[in-house]
């Protein structure tokens, strides 16, 4: 099985700790993963802003990158959303992409959908709150969401439960969106910095010691603010606990 | 004329300020215990909602079906418009047309006028908000009451509604009794919902027993009977057509369902959808005029053929305008429904408003973290977060966006479009961040850092560290 490792572009700069995490994870379960050194973005900020002629460019290249593998795995369900979901406005009827986009894989979907995991045979004995990050709940359909009814998957939620010693706490507003949003940040700043503030709080009155997320960008957003106003809670990727990494 | 009339609705009901989404709610959050009020009392709302949906296990196929009997109805709308109008007519019905707004408008002050009705009474209707039917009957000398509690508060202090079910949703209850007090001489500084609400109840009684014409809006138009069915709470539609002679019902083109059986899906879903209540108070079904009485009902397009024909956003016409994305969206909650310039609000308005003027509504797209929970919380399944992101596509396309937005997205595309520019650029902003002092990283003018630190940069980028494991496994 060909495995390509999709990292995110701000992940690849930013938090290089998530892609070794997911790194450590897949290779723990004997995946072997290749990171094609050619690759950048996936064209998101682009297409989120309307402005397709900028992303073709990027999906296109992105193609060229990752359609020789059996399977692509990245920690992020908001990538992973554009090239299934999103891509498909951009080609037309390309037989790459239709391969691509039913083997492009969030990490936690890889683990639950492809490799079957049940458990993982790590340690994380903290109270975490799990932000269902929203591309990655609704597009992607992770984990239940409360606005459906009826059965639903769970997968992040999950691996995440399956954990020793983990507790994960129960927040007030299960799957509210944290405002990162992309350029949503920063253009509607006001709106975003109060959406992210509620979040924190939420987590914090739920008892919470880390926030964790399927999604490096809304921590960006959620560290940012807790850096700022010196908030006790700490944020990490879900790669990060399912590699069994330290608090601290 | 008394003093709800010596208000001058022009002004604020049809020019809103020309200020973007941004702009607007930026004011509303500067208040930041009045926003977290907003949007808790809002989230009560959409809790109520998720209890009611929940008790119904077949919640989910109730809404395919929603969505089904919509997409059929509007595929085959003139049929069913021209169908509707027979049943209507044959039932004594008068069945108008309206090509847009203006039409709309001069449909009803005409009728008005030829049964010399000065003082009319009219329940909620969204369809008369977008026509600003309101201020063009005043400055043809009538007086118009809008006889939903929450519609009269707005109306009485000149504002538009800032949410299509619960118009009056961003004012206090203080606010309130100052307006009633400063209108209809109520206690001062009396608080009570409940003395504030009998009061509304005698001084609107007044206004129904007066009225010489009540005007609706309509929920649901059957075509194979020719009736109209008018969710209230409050009784208010049905008093105020009951009383006077002249009932004037006013209707979107899209609120066509084919048979009556299909309200059967309908009815279940709109009110537990909009407030979190099995039913409305009062769902009241109308066939033909009373005895003695006159029934005009008034079809309206404007707009709407253009978005049945668009591809795209033709689903925008299943709304029945519950109002649940509003009550879901995290950004209408914490930025009101005034933020939006547009008689409908949320997820929903920000999707019909650019179809109507792009230019004018070129930040509502935007006004939006692609979240989706409005579209999983449509009663009728539009898939809102997708039209909003089709939209931008328009926006872009029409150039409608800011020009610092186009470029910086090209430069984005030129430096992600090439791995060594993306690995230079990568390494110069974490080098920068590490090395140049905070004041200098976090100013004023970098708009992520007013309230956000940025992210500790790393020396090593993951490529580097991959590298590097690789390299060490290899040894």
């Amino acid at each position: 099985m060909r495995v390509g490792l999709f990292i995110p572009c701000y992940v690849d700069q930013f938090y290089p700790q998530v892609g070794m995490a997911t790194v450590e994870v897949l290779e723990r379960l004997g995946i072997e993963v290749d990171f094609p050194e050619a690759q950048t973005c996936c064209g998101q900020p682009m297409a989120n802003t309307g402005c397709l002629d900028d992303t073709r460019p990027l999906a296109d290249r992105f193609l060229q990158i990752f359609s020789g593998y059996d399977h692509v795995v990245s920690p992020s369900g908001s990538c992973v959303s554009m090239v299934r979901h999103h891509y498909e406005a951009l080609f037309h009827n390309d037989a790459r992409l239709h391969h691509l986009s039913e083997h492009t894989w969030e990490l936690c979907e890889f683990l639950v959908d492809v490799l079957k995991v049940e458990k993982l045979p790590v340690r994380f004995p903290h109270r975490v709150g799990l932000h269902s990050s929203c591309h990655g709940l609704r597009e992607l359909r992770l984990d239940a969401c409360s606005e459906r009814m009826g059965n639903q998957h769970s997968k992040v939620r999950r691996l995440l439960a399956g954990i020793d010693g983990i507790q994960l706490v129960d927040l007030k507003r299960c799957d509210e969106c944290c405002g990162f949003g992309g350029t949503f940040a920063v253009a509607e700043e006001g709106v975003s910095i109060l959406m992210g503030v509620d979040r924190i709080e939420d987590h914090v009155a739920s008892g919470a010691e880390v926030m964790t997320a399927t999604d490096a960008s809304c921590l960006m957003h959620l560290e940012g603010i807790i850096r700022r106003r010196n908030i006790p809670l700490r944020t990490m990727h879900v790669a990060e606990i399912l590699a069994g990494r330290n608090w601290q | 004329m008394n003093a709800i009339h010596n208000t001058n609705h022009t002004g604020s009901r049809n020019s809103p300020p020309a200020l973007d989404h941004p702009q607007l709610a930026n004011i509303f959050t500067a208040d930041q215990a009045r926003a977290h009020w907003h949007d808790g009392a809002l989230w009560f709302v959409r809790q109520k909602r998720d209890r009611m949906a929940k008790a119904i296990p077949e919640w989910e196929e109730l809404r395919s079906l929603a969505s089904q009997i919509k997409a059929h109805a509007l595929a085959n709308l003139p049929e069913y418009l021209e169908l509707f109008e027979r049943q209507a007519t044959e039932m004594g019905a008068v069945v108008h047309w309206a090509a847009d707004g203006q039409q709309h408008n001069q449909i009803v002050y005409d009728l008005l006028k030829e049964n010399r009705a000065q003082r009319v009474v009219k329940s909620k209707s969204m369809l008369t908000e977008e026509c600003h039917l309101n201020p063009f009957l005043e400055a043809h000398g009538i007086e118009v009451v809008d006889t939903d509690l929450g519609e009269w508060i707005v109306q009485l202090r000149g504002e538009p509604p800032s949410h299509i079910v619960l118009p009056a949703i961003h004012i206090k209850k203080e606010e309130v009794s100052e307006t009633f007090h400063q209108h209809i001489h109520t206690e001062e500084g009396n608080y009570d919902p409940t003395y504030l609400t009998r009061q509304a109840r005698h001084h609107l009684r007044q206004k129904f027993l007066g009225a010489q014409a009540g005007i609706t809006g309509v929920n649901f138009a059957v075509a194979e009977t020719g009736g109209l069915v008018i969710c209230t709470n409050e009784g208010n539609a049905d008093l105020g057509v009951s009383l006077p002679n002249l009932h004037i019902a006013c209707m979107g083109i899209e609120k066509i369902v084919p048979r009556w059986i299909d309200l059967s899906v309908f009815i279940r879903l709109l009110a537990r959808s909009a407030t979190g209540q099995p039913i409305t108070t009062y769902t009241s079904h109308f066939h033909g005029p009373r005895v003695g009485g006159q029934l005009h009902i008034v079809l309206v397009d404007n707009g709407r053929s253009a978005v049945r024909s668009h591809h795209t956003f033709q689903e925008a016409l299943h709304c029945i305008r519950c109002g649940a994305c509003m009550n879901t969206c995290p950004v209408y909650r914490r930025s009101g429904g005034h933020s939006y310039s547009n008689t409908v609000p949320g997820p929903i308005g920000s999707v019909l408003a650019p179809a109507m003027d792009a230019h004018k509504h070129h930040s509502l797209p935007y006004a939006c973290t692609l979240c989706g929970s409005c579209t999983d919380v449509c009663p009728v399944k539009i898939p809102l977060h997708h039209q909003l992101l089709a939209w931008r596509g328009e926006m872009a396309e029409r150039k409608l966006i800011p020009l610092s937005k186009r470029l910086s997205m090209k430069m984005g595309r030129i430096v992600l479009g090439n791995s060594l520019l993306f690995r230079t650029g990568g390494w110069l902003a974490r080098f920068g961040l590490r090395m140049l002092p905070k004041w200098l990283t976090h100013h004023r003018l970098n708009t992520w850092a007013r309230q956000r630190d940025l992210p500790i940069a790393p020396k090593q980028s993951f490529r580097a560290l991959f590298q590097q494991r690789k390299k060490r496994h290899q040894d």
